[in-house]
């Protein structure tokens, strides 16, 4: 039997280690490397803990992605100059997601941005967190102070039972709604939490220094609606939500209208511009992309993957495969890729080629499994 | 009957002149769940080493290689709806196909079980 091939990273200098290696290990994680760290791919397996978080609710340990405190005067108007967000309006608390641009609009990373009251918090994507620090630096004022947080853990508590879970170990969590966030306080420990994801599911982010954070797992572990959640269950979960992945569905080639993250354009901001890409993109949005991001549900049981081509009736390379997998929860395989804007039409039947072999496959709406935000708080009735 | 291993994790059974191929307890459990399996059709000719079945799981996708040359009689049909017997059971109702044997000199150059044993255990 072959190695399997698997998705490839770039091969990195030195390999590096979260605070929550030992407890990864021992609770049975098999490690590998991802974003230049040595990460969990699965406890029990990817099927079983991904099944686990669309039912109860997982435990995701995200330490490689980069958090960064801006700060400074005049920073709503500094930050407006390196993304499209409209960041003047971002209201105390609030989350929002957003996007580094180049300047001919191709996308260098997405993050997301909260305001604190001491500035804009942002988390970015592990693999160009050094990147995307040294983007920031050269385009911000030097008025404007970017802190990279590396003595902070990141955690994602995700699934319908996060709620429960945490808030009978931080009260007061479940009042928040989707793309929202509050400090709270943990037996003595400060935590950032907001209720945000990757999974498609209801559940929360959780920033908390690092030396906190075997402790946090534990006790999140402890309840027995949680499991620990590896990096592959991660990658099903965030495809059948539709969410694209950085460095796979969006890279520098790929641009906002491309990929179909117009929201991440805010309004005021197509029309003022003054953020990188604003051009290109305006041109794009008038004309339209040449390609177009969409989703796919493959017909068979064999999963079709990233760099797979999409072909036409005549043999013709009409786009790629970006992600690709077997859907637990559809129960078939389902892609993600970018197809020329005229087959961008849901409905439209398309052939993909993989190692020689021809796939058939059904151009479809996204998500794949509907979301389940909770944008509101329950309104509680009296007795 | 005997039973043989390679080290790209290949059990053989040898009934007569008639091999049955599968992949070994610990390859299923490296590959994690299987969600594809493809068999190669009967009356296919391989020769030692040639890409004969398709293994998925939900990460990866890899071959399995002819581990000796023959013709191949069946594959197993019920791979295509269950694949995750290669799973639940690797090494009996999980088999990949048979083929004839085609020489069965071939077979000297296989491990026994206690010596695939030590082998993964080296890795």
């Amino acid at each position: 039997m072959s190695d399997p091939d698997t998705i490839d990273q770039p091969e990195p200098v030195e390999i590096g280690t979260l605070p929550l290696d030992a407890w990864h290990r021992a609770k049975g994680g098999r490690m590998v490397e991802f974003a230049g760290y040595h990460m969990p791919i699965q406890y029990e397996g990817i099927m079983a803990e991904h099944q686990w978080v669309r039912e109860n609710a997982g435990l995701f340990d995200v330490s490689h992605m980069g958090q960064l405190l801006l700060s400074g005067d005049g920073l709503d108007a500094a930050l407006e100059g390196v993304i499209p967000a409209d960041v003047a309006a971002l209201k105390p608390l609030a989350q929002k997601y957003s996007l580094l641009l180049a300047d001919n609009g191709g996308i260098l990373d997405d993050l997301m941005i909260s305001r604190w009251d001491d500035g804009i918090y942002m988390v970015v994507n592990g693999a160009v967190k050094y990147d995307d620090i040294g983007h920031l630096r050269d385009l911000l004022p030097d008025a404007i102070t970017l802190n990279h947080m590396d003595d902070q853990a990141l955690l994602a508590l995700q699934g319908p039972k996060a709620v429960d879970v945490l808030d009978r170990l931080v009260p007061g969590v479940g009042a928040l709604v989707f793309m929202t966030g509050a400090r709270f306080d943990w037996n003595g420990t400060p935590l950032w939490i907001s209720r945000s994801g990757y999974t498609g599911e209801d559940g929360f982010e959780i920033s908390v220094p690092a030396d906190a954070v075997e402790a946090l797992a534990d006790a999140l572990t402890a309840a027995p609606e949680v499991k620990p959640i590896g990096l592959g269950a991660r990658d099903s979960l965030r495809l059948e939500a539709g969410l694209p992945l950085y460095g796979h569905d969006l890279d520098p080639e790929t641009t906002p209208v491309m990929s179909d993250l117009g929201f991440a354009l805010a309004k005021r901001r197509r029309e003022q511009g003054g953020f990188p890409g604003h051009e290109r993109i305006m041109i794009e949005r008038e004309q339209g992309a040449a390609v177009k991001r969409v989703g796919l549900l493959v017909e068979g049981r064999q999963p079709v993957r990233e760099g797979a081509l999409v072909i036409d009736g005549d043999g013709n390379d009409v786009g790629r495969i970006t992600s690709g997998g077997f859907a637990p929860s559809v129960g078939a395989p389902i892609a993600m890729g970018y197809v020329a804007a005229a087959l961008a039409v849901p409905g439209t039947r398309l052939a993909l080629t993989q190692r020689g072999k021809v796939h058939h496959a059904t151009v479809t709406a996204m998500p794949f499994v509907p979301h389940r935000y909770v944008r509101q708080t329950a309104v509680k009735t009296g007795a | 009957m005997s039973r043989y291993f390679t080290e790209d994790h290949e059990w053989i059974d040898v009934d007569g002149d008639v091999a049955t191929v599968g992949i070994t307890d610990y390859a299923q459990s490296q590959l994690g769940d299987i969600v594809f399996v493809e068999v190669p059709d009967e009356g296919r000719t391989v020769t030692k080493g040639d890409d004969a079945a398709v293994v998925e799981s939900v990460k990866a996708a890899s071959d399995v290689y002819a581990p000796i040359a023959g013709t191949v009689v069946e594959g197993n049909a019920a791979l295509a709806d269950q694949p995750d017997l290669v799973n639940s059971d690797p090494e009996g109702e999980g088999w990949f196909f048979k083929l004839t044997i085609a020489d069965a000199g071939e077979l000297d150059a296989l491990m026994d079980e206690t010596k695939y044993a030590a082998f993964v255990s080296r890795l």
